[in-house]
């Protein structure tokens, strides 16, 4: 692995496989590889941080006035006395075969409790992704062709003002505004069970609206400010100057000729702001009690819950590998000059 | 062979004032004095603040949760405690915390950049591929397993957050070092055959400093982001002692009685994260144009993957 990662040797592989297959085929391959590889090492990283939690799993289960049998017998049916190495496989091996164990807070099997949350996180950040995608690249590309317009000024300085704004202020400030202190239009918590999870938040999609709406303007800034740099640049390049002087229209001229090329860097910025979602959530579930697994790792974490807290952690990692081979591929569609074979 | 050390004994003066150009070049801007004067603002609100607090922050003095009142402006909190004496004393602690995170995530990303791209090979490849590991942690979450397996000790704190900096910071660096690495000067430098160390201290650190003056402010900004999170959802500071990011959780509840309890606190926030990256933003426009200027503070700031990075020579 390493050794196909330094640059003098990657070239010729690269070179080599170019030859025999599919770009895009071999960027997945070498992708996925590389991203089982990171898994591992998460993996590796997740179980020993856990295994450093001050107090083992025994005494938080039973607090500290336990007596020294029962943790004695709880450490036994945990498997706590094992060596750490036969305790990081039992758990590695169950995760693949999907036996997750069980929460040392509540007894219940992990993915009885983290399951309905995952797919809860998932609405939120799916939810928020696109909508802040398409207002990142509408208003990118509008303030462009208003460039040095009062309309663009006034674009780029509002987004330049919540740009870096901490996600829990701006879901505070949500709360403040539209459902506490000025207005009660909308809910500012999700009165729902949140442990078991049984009612799911699209029930009331107006649960929804403030999370959703935190998140968007969280990430909206960076997607804006790159698409309207992108388009500038395209639109100052001379191929779209050829274009327009072919007597294309202005519309045609942007949307066949400016927009394929600036939309290639700010996808890389699109991917890059789902897996900034994936941390998002936390802060924001937490504000607004969202049965999401960020609320859940928050949760997990003041019980030490090792069991939820090791699983949590692996799924964030593994979004955020999938989402770099996604990205990575997209981008590749997305940019006409890199993608052709052989 | 005379020219180099010539140079470089002339080197670190006009460098060093170099960086003070930009930062002042950089506050003639319209953008760089409204964020330097935002931030300035609430630094001095926290720096003042508990000297001129009108009531100790820890004690009861009146009704919780109640409003504003001619003895206490801004009310008081959901124990009864004076809310602008917390938020004048709820700042310093966070300020200074965060910025000595920076001063870690910033110089130990900045050494392992460096050493990527200018020792190229299998060191390169295991320093970045430790940095994608680490980078698969959301932020918040890789400072909070930190934060709770080493314990909310301050300078504890200040590790973790310093840490969830680092990989961040070593790809921009990383990046930005590949391209100087590869200038004539270095080149010439290296065959007069000088350590690696000082090639990457005395050659190739200096001619980083766009990079490092937005990295710095980037990470001052999500190093005070980070740790009033974290001090929000309780794993940060701890109470009783005063923060803006606890008071904002503690108050919550009394929020349609007194407002203030947090409004006050995250608007302080507020204020201070958009200041500081209003003036980083105006530190990239100055050193590398509008354009590219642009373009390196939104790479930079989501997750570090600089696409082409040109340092002006």
């Amino acid at each position: 692995m390493t050794a196909d990662t330094t640059p003098k040797a990657r070239a010729p592989a690269e070179a080599g496989a170019r030859r025999r297959s599919h770009p895009i085929a071999w960027l997945i391959w070498t992708r996925t590889a590389l991203g089982v590889v990171t898994l591992f090492v998460v993996s590796i990283l997740i179980f020993a941080a856990t295994q450093l939690l001050p107090g083992n799993a025994a005494t938080a289960v039973l607090g500290h006035n336990a007596s020294a049998s029962a943790v004695h017998t709880l450490e036994l049916r945990l498997g706590l006395n094992k060596p750490a190495l036969t305790q990081y496989w039992d758990w590695l091996s169950g995760v693949l075969r999907g036996r997750l164990g069980t929460s040392l807070a509540n007894g219940q099997p992990v993915w009885t409790l983290v399951g309905p949350r995952l797919l809860n996180s998932l609405v939120l950040v799916a939810l928020a992704g696109l909508i802040g995608t398409v207002l990142g690249v509408g208003l990118g590309m509008f303030a462009a062709i208003r460039r040095d317009k009062p309309a663009d000024h006034a674009l780029s300085v509002s987004t330049l003002a919540v740009t870096s704004l901490p996600e829990f202020v701006v879901a505070i400030f949500l709360v403040i505004l539209f459902s506490t202190v000025l207005w009660h239009i909308l809910p500012g918590v999700s009165p729902l069970e949140s442990t078991s999870g049984a009612i799911e938040p699209w029930q009331d999609p107006t649960e929804l609206v403030l999370p959703v709406a935190a998140l968007v303007i969280v990430i909206v800034p960076y997607i804006f400010r790159m698409m309207r740099a992108a388009t500038i640049e395209a639109l100052e390049s001379d191929y779209v100057e050829m274009a327009r002087l072919n007597g294309l229209s202005p519309v045609r001229v942007l949307l066949r000729h400016a927009l394929p090329n600036a939309i290639a860097p700010t996808i890389q910025v699109i991917g890059l702001n789902f897996l900034y979602l994936a941390g998002g959530i936390v802060l924001v579930e937490f504000v607004f009690d969202y049965p999401g697994i960020g609320q859940g790792l928050v949760n997990a974490v003041s019980d030490r819950d090792i069991p939820q807290i090791q699983f949590i952690v692996l799924v964030l990692a593994a979004f955020y590998v999938v989402m770099n081979i996604v990205t990575d591929v997209i981008s590749l569609l997305a940019t006409p000059r890199r993608r052709v074979a052989r | 062979m005379a020219a180099p050390p010539a140079q470089r004994a002339a080197g670190p003066r006009v460098r060093r004032r170099e960086w003070l150009h930009v930062l002042a070049a950089a506050a003639r801007t319209p953008r760089g004095i409204t964020g330097a004067g935002l931030a300035l603002l609430v630094v001095l609100v926290a720096a003042i603040g508990p000297f001129v607090a009108p009531h100790p922050p820890l004690a009861f003095v009146t009704v919780p949760g109640s409003g504003p009142s001619s003895k206490f402006p801004l009310g008081s909190d959901i124990l009864g405690r004076d809310v602008l004496s917390r938020v004048l004393d709820g700042g310093w602690q966070l300020l200074l915390m965060a910025a000595a995170a920076m001063l870690i995530g910033v110089v130990l990303g900045t050494a392992a950049g460096i050493a990527a791209a200018q020792l190229r090979g299998w060191r390169d490849g295991l320093i970045m591929r430790t940095v994608d590991v680490v980078l698969a942690f959301p932020q918040l979450v890789f400072a909070l397993l930190l934060v709770s397996i080493l314990g909310p000790e301050r300078w504890l704190l200040v590790i973790a957050v310093g840490f969830s900096h680092v990989p961040q910071v070593a790809r921009v660096i990383r990046a930005a070092a590949l391209d100087v690495s590869e200038r004539d000067f270095v080149k010439a430098v290296e065959i007069t055959g000088v350590r690696q160390s000082k090639l990457m201290s005395g050659e190739i650190l200096p001619n980083l400093l766009t990079p490092l003056m937005v990295e710095a402010g980037l990470r001052l900004t999500y190093s005070i982001v980070i740790m009033t999170g974290l001090s929000f959802i309780g794993f940060g500071l701890q109470p009783p002692s005063p923060n803006w990011g606890y008071m904002i959780n503690e108050n919550r509840i009394i929020l349609t009685t007194n407002p203030w309890a947090v409004v006050a606190p995250a608007l302080l926030i507020a204020v201070l994260t958009v200041g500081l990256n209003t003036f980083t933003d105006a530190i990239a426009r100055v050193a590398l144009g509008i354009e590219r200027g642009e373009k390196l503070i939104v790479e930079a700031a989501v997750t570090g993957a600089v696409t082409d990075i040109e340092i002006p020579a």
